[in-house]
């Protein structure tokens, strides 16, 4: 594998270029007649100086010390790592799709939105909701979207609700997004199957209660078994329940959380519905409601005229929360998602969850007698080991056997996360990975168990066949350097 | 169990044998643990699955019915620009390497990506003249917002001032955000006849409160605010400076950190990423040293390995939502590295010279097209302020009309404005890119005076 | 030199007069790894007892530090905000992290002894 590679900066000499540029055509005065001393640039920016083939190998050399899904075995939980069907890229580089302006006018651009139209249509069905907006451009910014909706809609009713419960194995982003709405967090403890624990919650919820934020399956990969008393419980003072949706490749034609009583859902497209992460964005973070939420959604949505056959946006929205983006979200990373669920269609995609939770049970099952299991029971499209025995008995973290991976050519599963599982190990394969893979990551997993009992100092040091060795993160956190500077 | 599909690998024998070993009869075993009643009971209600080639006659058939950059000349601005992207670039962020591999996580087998975003910081570091940037945000319009908020954070202060002359749309993404944390925003008003937003009207009561002042330079109109001179208004009530910005016109204009901005953020799609219909976009954010820690988002941080060479990793984390929970800077996780990769491609390929010609290009043709429009009878430019490759133009024709004709002639004309500005009833706002040939120019000249 | 207290949260506090030297514990900074950043009080800041004082960072987690007695803070220790890194090398002496001066001392009975806090510590790890 190849090394440390130059920073594009080191590469650069006075005078070289990879511009290519028309002349202006026109009049070119000084640019002192057109614009005020003031407001002009006297240094120009340090950006390198480099041909075109610099960049183009500098890059090249970059990508090849990635670990990627195209390269290999990806099963970082709670990520859903599967494959990224190459024709999707082809689609939304359409100059149809890419090389639209959103202020164009409607009639000119009624492919887009006939494709935004049946998205909506797509996902209500597979979620079991009324109405999507596709604004919200990643989870977090779904989240955030949906507990606006819901602030929007208990203020409508005269009430003003402060409190978002978020459970103890939820990812971060729930209580970040719910205090990033104005409200408060309460944390409702998980019982020892990893469910919420319905005692704890009905300690918790109240009329102060504004929404209930729930993935499920959960992070630990187990479905709420509760979910029924749950909604009830939450319901019944008057609050909503909101699903995060980074775990619905588990459930996908199988079951729905509209009919599972949620109000409010957010779907990550870059997850469930195949769409790449691209290092870690962008993604799409569409948000789903009931249809009592729909007015409140962010404003325009798309309103298709049946006399006409044409698409509108539809700005009357009075009671919307507002815009949460600039322009239309993430539209090309929704064509790539529309594309999957056209290539897939309703039996793919039923079929695509079942694979998925049968490749985390299979790992799971045969990982068993090797590492500890928390919550022995089956899993939906992601499991949960932990590396307790290893670091008690032999002086080894999860976080060490991670790296070891590394070495055998797989990406690491997610790790120590969710909180409440100590050295957790979130292991998630998806669908699109052979049974083979799987018994090769599963060979080298027990493999790293053997050398943690045996050779521990080898894991200590890992990764040894990695571009760099472990990398130092105290160092950086401590004198953080951010950005190349020319005399260092 | 449904039928084999190209994407799902694993066939009936290898099904077989992995219930085989989780000790199952059948898949649906291990959905037992969902109650029965929420169990769907029938088949999703969507069209069937597609095979690979009918899917693209269905896309096609979709993109053939939009009027794409490349068959019609495009005046649209507003916040999305026609800039012409280099080849390179998409060659290069379509490297798979890139862009099927997640946030970098596990930085030894991922320093490709790290690297990109730390040159990437650099790069928008230098090109704003501020001393630290993160990784991306999601647009120019949450970032603004996240700026606004970061403001308040770090002053202890609830009000915000925003001139008029932001983007609407930046301004709407901004009140989304404020009014459920209770932040109050107060919009100052621009001038009538510059089209600037005067700095008589911080004045001492407005700012006293204030947590930062948000100005757009070139302004929504295209217009190149005083910046100097707003910036020391805010600054001495003791409020932040927050300064939204084009990063193309930094080739020729005074960057933020020149004039005192303490946050500078931007819509970085002009360097290399399609218009896509509005997104994916990218938000960048940079600001000073001093605030560094109060900063939204990712970080990417040089550091050495276990042999002492040099490597990156994602750092400062504690700022952030995995750690952090209710109390992290913001909540964003997922951004838009992919587009920053596209946009560090993009300013590597222009290198300080090509920006600066890009945006002189940009500028000399559009102050070339604002001379001849203003030249027609029946046409008008409202505001007199300096400006960049955007301005306003005022017609007694009607803007529907004018670019109902326009579209025949294969011309996609500029934006009416006045929706979000009465006050600029009959405006027009119109956008002049490199793109955009003389040739081009001419015609859509022609055009304009047969209408007038 | 006068008797150091704990707190139930990790905190030593060393009382002089009327002046009350902060600072988080051996076993705490054990359990947090290698600290990277500490968010100090401003001087002048008022703060009360099982407030947020200040916070301490490692790489992968972040702990606020609350205030073991009430009072205005009259000193904090400056030499953290560029060495971080003291906590892990002298926790209960050279990093102390903020000086208070208390506004009612009393509160220093509701703390504990060291013996107190090792017997607590002992049973929080159980």
């Amino acid at each position: 594998m190849k090394g440390p590679q130059p920073l594009i900066f080191e590469l650069s000499s006075p005078g070289r270029t990879a511009m290519s540029l028309p002349a202006p055509e026109v009049p070119t005065p000084d640019v002192g007649s057109l614009l005020p001393a003031q407001a002009l640039r006297h240094d120009p920016p340090g950006l390198p100086e480099v041909s075109e083939v610099d960049v183009v190998r500098h890059f090249v050399n970059l990508s090849q010390l990635n670990h990627s899904v195209d390269n290999g075995f990806y099963p970082l939980g709670s990520c859903t790592m599967k494959y990224n069907p190459k024709v999707n890229e082809d689609a939304a580089r359409m100059p149809g799709f890419a090389r639209i302006h959103p202020d164009q006018d409607e009639a000119t651009v009624q492919g887009a939105m006939e494709l935004l139209y049946s998205m909506d249509r797509y996902l209500s069905e597979l979620c079991g909701m009324s109405r999507f907006t596709f604004q919200p451009a990643a989870g977090a910014h779904g989240e955030i979207t949906g507990l606006f909706v819901i602030r929007a809609y208990h203020e409508s009713r005269g009430e003003h609700r402060t409190k978002v419960l978020v459970p103890d194995s939820a990812h971060g982003t729930n209580p970040a997004s719910a205090a990033g709405a104005g409200m408060e967090i309460v944390v409702v403890k998980s019982d020892e199957r990893g469910n919420v624990d319905v005692d704890d919650l009905k300690s918790k919820v109240g009329p102060d209660t504004a929404a209930l934020m729930l993935t499920n399956p959960n992070t630990l990969g187990l479905f709420e078994e509760n979910v029924r008393e749950i909604a009830a419980l939450v319901h019944g003072c008057g609050a909503l329940l909101y699903y995060d949706g980074a775990n619905a490749n588990a459930i996908m034609g199988k079951s729905r959380p509209g009919d599972m009583g949620f109000d409010v859902v957010h779907l990550n497209v870059h997850k469930t519905l195949s769409t790449p992460h691209g290092g870690g964005g962008p993604g799409a973070g569409p948000v789903g409601v009931k249809s009592f939420l729909e007015p409140f959604l962010p404003a325009p949505l798309i309103k298709l005229n049946d006399a006409t056959g044409m698409y509108a946006w539809d700005y009357d929205r009075p009671q919307s929360i507002g815009r949460v983006h600039s322009f239309n979200g993430n539209f090309g990373v929704v064509v790539k998602a529309w594309a999957y669920i056209r290539s897939m269609g309703p039996d793919g995609l039923r079929t695509a969850s079942e694979h998925a939770v049968l490749t985390a049970n299979y790992v799971m099952r045969r990982l068993q007698p090797y590492y500890d299991l928390p919550y022995d029971r089956a899993c939906k499209h992601e499991c949960v080991l932990a590396g307790t025995r290893q670091k008690r008995e032999h002086g080894v973290r999860t976080l060490d056997m991670a790296k070891r991976l590394l070495d055998f050519g797989f990406h690491a599963p997610t790790i120590y996360f969710p909180l409440i599982v100590d050295e957790a190990m979130m292991i998630e394969p998806t669908e699109t990975e052979s049974r083979e893979t799987l018994d090769r990551f599963i060979d080298a997993m027990i493999k790293i168990a053997k050398e943690a009992e045996e050779h521990p100092e080898v894991l200590h040091d890992a990764p040894h066949h990695t571009p760099v060795g472990r990398l130092d993160e105290t160092a950086a956190a401590r004198k953080p350097i951010l950005r190349y500077t020319k005399e260092s | 169990m449904g039928s084999p599909h190209r994407y799902i690998p694993n066939t009936r024998a290898d099904v077989e044998a992995m219930l085989k070993a989780v000790g199952a009869d059948h898949i649906d075993d291990l959905f037992a643990d969902i109650p029965e009643e929420f169990r769907l009971d029938r088949p999703l209600t969507m069209p069937a699955a597609l095979s690979e080639a009918e899917l693209m006659s269905e896309l096609t058939r979709l993109a053939s019915k939009c009027a794409d950059a490349d068959g019609y000349a495009s005046y649209l601005g507003a916040g999305i620009y026609d800039h012409y992207i280099p080849s390179v670039v998409d060659h290069l962020i379509s490297r798979s390497e890139f862009y099927t591999a997640y946030t970098p996580y596990q930085a030894e087998v991922s320093q490709g990506t790290l690297q990109a975003i730390f040159e990437y910081q650099t790069m928008i570091s230098e090109l704003t003249g501020m001393e630290v940037s993160n990784a991306s945000m999601y647009d120019a319009g949450t970032g603004s917002a996240e700026a606004a908020i970061m403001a308040c954070a770090s002053t202890r202060r609830n009000k915000v001032l925003v001139s008029r002359a932001v983007n609407p749309r930046y301004r709407q993404v901004l009140q989304t955000y404020a009014a459920p944390r209770g932040i109050d925003v107060v919009e100052i008003d621009f001038c009538k006849h510059r089209g600037v937003t005067p700095v008589s009207r911080i004045t001492t009561d407005l700012a006293a409160d204030a947590a930062c002042l948000i100005v757009q330079s070139p302004n929504y109109f295209g217009i190149v605010e005083e910046m100097e001179q707003l910036g020391a208004a805010i600054h001495a009530a003791g409020g932040l400076f927050v300064a939204v910005v084009n990063p193309i016109s930094l080739g020729i204009l005074a960057p933020p950190g020149s004039y005192g901005a303490d946050i500078a953020v931007g819509e970085g799609q002009p360097m290399g990423i399609p218009m896509s219909f509005g997104g994916p976009l990218l938000g960048f954010f940079a600001t000073t040293g001093k605030l560094m820690r109060k900063m939204p988002g990712r970080l990417v941080g040089q550091t050495v390995d276990s042999s002492g060479r040099r490597g990156f990793v994602l750092t400062l984390q504690a700022r952030e939502q995995h750690i952090r929970r209710e109390s992290a800077t913001s909540n964003i996780c997922s951004n838009e590295a992919l587009c920053a990769l596209a946009s560090t491609i993009y300013m590597s390929v222009m290198g300080p010279a090509g920006l600066r010609k890009v945006a002189e290009t940009c500028l000399y043709r559009a102050h070339y097209l604002r001379d001849r429009i203003e030249s027609i009878a029946g046409f008008t430019i409202p505001l007199s302020g300096p400006f960049f490759n955007e301005f306003v133009v005022r017609s007694s024709v009607c803007a529907d009309d004018m670019n109902e004709e326009l579209l025949a002639a294969g011309i996609i004309g500029g934006k009416s404005i006045e929706c979000d500005y009465p006050e600029l009833s009959g405006c027009t706002l119109w956008a002049v890119t490199e793109r955009r040939t003389r040739e081009q120019l001419d015609s859509l000249i022609r055009e304009l005076e047969v209408l007038a | 030199m006068s008797a150091v207290k704990y707190t139930r949260d990790h905190e030593w506090v060393k009382v002089e007069g009327k002046i009350a030297t902060v600072g988080i514990t051996d076993f705490a900074v054990q359990e947090l790894g290698d600290l990277v950043y500490v968010e100090l009080p401003a001087v002048g800041d008022e703060v009360r007892a099982g407030e947020r004082l200040a916070a301490v960072e490692s790489v992968k987690a972040a702990s606020d530090v609350f205030a073991p007695v009430s009072g205005e803070v009259v000193e904090v220790n400056e030499a953290l905000e560029d060495e971080a890194g003291l906590l892990n090398e002298s926790p209960m002496d050279e990093a102390w992290i903020a000086r208070i001066e208390m506004s009612d001392p009393k509160e220093l009975d509701a703390l504990m002894d060291r013996a107190e806090y090792d017997e607590f510590v002992k049973e929080a790890s159980h």
